[in-house]
């Protein structure tokens, strides 16, 4: 299906979003503005976008350590996010949750989740609500190729099948599970083979391209919404970065970091379409300038809100009601 | 009102409930059974008939058999309460903790807090617990300890068919997560279970026996031998307090001090290792908050530092027995 000029236009925006925003999050990181552990999504964002371009806030996501594509890709609001990254008491979980655990699940965010393969189980048990209620809607189980090697996914992708969820893993390979290869540490190479070995189809998508992710996607949902059964992607991509925000990459050549670059979705998508003439450069400006500012006031806003209040917040939200 | 046992009361509860409430599922293994099977579908109602009956009024929907996979079966009930389902998931032997932890600490006990206050978990997992069944190292442990210090759950114990009703109506009503944990040893006792549902609040022990020279807290299985010992007291003229909490999270702080102020002595009785115990909790609570009451040491009555053992002579001598409490008592009287 062709897509609109607008739908070509949020799809660049959320792209380039995401790229600007976590380029923020390393500089303020390395400014100390950023407590704890960060882990950004800079070389994969058509992945997350592609794959979340046509969820509503009903359709649910369970996303991973590296969540901030996941969480801009669903709609989740940046300032929220930075106010939540920096520690703030304004931020989506009053400071309490991180960089590694925002949640938004009124955008039908179920979380960030700081345990590889922590949330496969999760996504299955949100599809089986969406069964159970007849809503029509699905879950999507955010994995990386690290989470492709946890029992936890194993036993979620069974389950699924088992079950009969409107639930779509999609595996972000982006060829390193912390500072080790995939081609290290999955064993039978392919992730794919494993997923179609619980009977389950699995499509190996570009995810350096948006456009094939977003296809991909449109085939899966038809699966699930069409009531039969679990589905799953698994998208190549490259991680343009460390582990970690402050990961010295050791491991990695310099050659290996340059050409990981040459993949990078954002100029891809805007040289294609540029070529087709769909949107003028112009536009892409404007789209970049008015992201650059959203950004920019949420880092500023961050910046000057108050941390949480110990005397208050410390012990509260533990419990909905606790004796 | 009539008698029921603790088995029963289970079964009752969680019919009540499903009734009460269309967003009540059951998920975990075996709770049908014999799905693809050549004999009856959902004929056994679990391992321990907890779910007897209940496939035939609730159908495949509700009751949800799952693979043998723990992680998916508490993974799953999670994700379904945080969207608004209110499912009880049941790990059959508390033991099985061991290959599902991080969805029970680091994802459902945590959520509500991780997320700011925005998320609601209502989840009750239920579990058996207890030695005395022969079941041996992997299948007898109580491991309330390792729930109750997680900030985020609550843990319920309940020692009777009252409570087992009364404390499960009230985890499945609860918004936040909750382990509830059945004695097997104590599914054939009986008692009067009133036939409509009722709640038991968290953190309200229950004084079984009401004394003035020494009280005895004890949990789960431990009561009724808890009881026993203060009976064999009672003959010497020795008064005690037998006191229940039910809830080892929350904890009833209040209660067990009150009883302590009056009676001066305690001796708090334990399923569980010594080390990191509940026993061990409670009589830390004591000795900080309400020393001045005491008159003497607390005595803790706990299972040694040992796996649970198989041999029958062996595990019956790893439980803590009547006499020992009784001795444990003795041993801080005048």
């Amino acid at each position: 299906m062709q897509l609109s000029r607008d739908e070509l236009k949020r799809a660049y925006e959320r792209m380039f979003l995401i790229r600007v925003f976590e380029e923020r999050v390393e500089k303020e990181f390395s400014a100390g503005n950023i407590p704890g552990f960060t882990h950004v999504y800079l070389g994969q964002e058509a992945c997350a976008v592609g794959v979340c371009f046509e969820l509503t806030d009903e359709d649910y996501i369970g996303s991973t350590h590296r969540g901030h594509g996941h969480c801009i890709a669903k709609g989740v609001d940046v300032e929220g996010m930075m106010l939540e990254i920096m520690g703030k008491a304004s931020g989506l979980c009053g400071g309490k949750g991180g960089s590694m655990h925002i949640a938004d699940l009124k955008k039908g965010m179920l979380g960030a989740n700081a345990i590889v393969g922590g949330s496969p189980p999760i996504a299955v048990g949100a599809a089986l609500t969406q069964k159970l209620n007849k809503t029509g809607r699905v879950a999507v189980a955010f994995s990386g190729d690290g989470g492709a090697n946890q029992g936890t996914v194993f036993e979620a992708l069974n389950m699924a099948m088992v079950l009969h969820v409107p639930v779509i893993f999609v595996f972000e390979n982006n060829e390193y599970g912390e500072f080790t290869t995939q081609s290290y540490a999955c064993g039978g190479v392919h992730i794919a083979d494993r997923v179609r070995g619980f009977g389950m189809p699995c499509e190996v998508v570009d995810g350096t391209d948006f456009f094939p992710v977003r296809e991909a996607m449109q085939r899966a949902l038809e699966h699930t919404r069409g009531d039969k059964g679990p589905y799953a992607l698994e998208i190549q991509c490259k991680r343009f970065g460390g582990h970690y925000v402050g990961d010295p990459q050791v491991y990695r050549s310099e050659k290996e970091l340059v050409e990981a670059r040459a993949y990078d979705p954002i100029p891809r998508f805007r040289r294609a379409v540029s070529e087709a003439a769909l949107l003028s450069e112009a536009e892409f400006n404007e789209i970049e300038s008015a992201v650059q500012d959203r950004v920019d006031i949420a880092v500023q806003s961050a910046l000057a809100a108050l941390a949480p209040d110990p005397a208050t917040d410390l012990t509260k939200h533990v419990y909905v009601k606790y004796a | 009102m009539s008698k029921k046992t603790y088995l029963q009361a289970i079964n009752e509860a969680l019919r009540q409930e499903m009734r009460r409430d269309s967003k009540v599922i059951l998920i975990g293994e075996d709770l049908v059974g014999g799905h693809g099977a050549t004999g009856e579908v959902g004929g056994a109602g679990g391992p321990f008939g907890q779910m007897r009956g209940l496939y035939k009024e609730f159908g495949a929907d509700r009751m949800i058999d799952t693979p043998i996979s723990e992680s998916a079966i508490i993974g799953a009930a999670a994700g379904a309460a945080l969207t608004g389902l209110r499912p009880v998931a049941e790990l059959m032997f508390v033991d099985f903790v061991g290959v599902c932890f991080d969805q029970i600490f680091n994802q459902v006990a945590k959520f509500r807090y991780m997320f700011g206050g925005n998320a609601r978990t209502p989840l009750v997992i239920r579990a058996t617990i207890g030695a005395g069944k022969r079941a041996a190292a992997q299948h007898s442990q109580t491991l309330h300890p390792l729930f109750t210090m997680v900030p985020g759950l609550k843990v319920a114990m309940p020692s009777n068919p009252y409570d087992a009703k009364g404390l499960l109506i009230q985890a499945i009503r609860d918004d936040d997560p909750v382990i509830y944990l059945e004695s097997k040893s104590l599914f054939g006792m009986e008692c009067e279970v009133p036939d409509e549902p009722y709640r038991i609040p968290f953190g309200e022990a229950n004084i079984l026996r009401e004394g003035k020279d020494l009280t005895i807290v004890a949990l789960g299985a431990m009561v009724p031998r808890a009881e026993r010992a203060a009976a064999e007291l009672a003959k010497d003229g020795i008064s005690v307090e037998v006191l229940d909490p039910r809830t080892t999270s929350p904890l009833d702080e209040e209660s067990i001090l009150e009883s302590v102020k009056k009676t001066g002595r305690l001796v708090v009785v334990d399923e569980s290792p010594p080390r990191c115990s509940l026993a061990a909790d409670i009589a830390g609570m004591v000795a900080d908050k309400g020393f001045k009451f005491l008159k003497a040491p607390i005595k803790q009555v706990t299972c040694p530092h040992t796996p649970v053992p198989f041999a029958p002579i062996l595990e019956d001598a790893y439980l803590p027995s009547p006499t020992q409490i009784e001795m444990a008592a003795r041993s801080i009287l005048d």
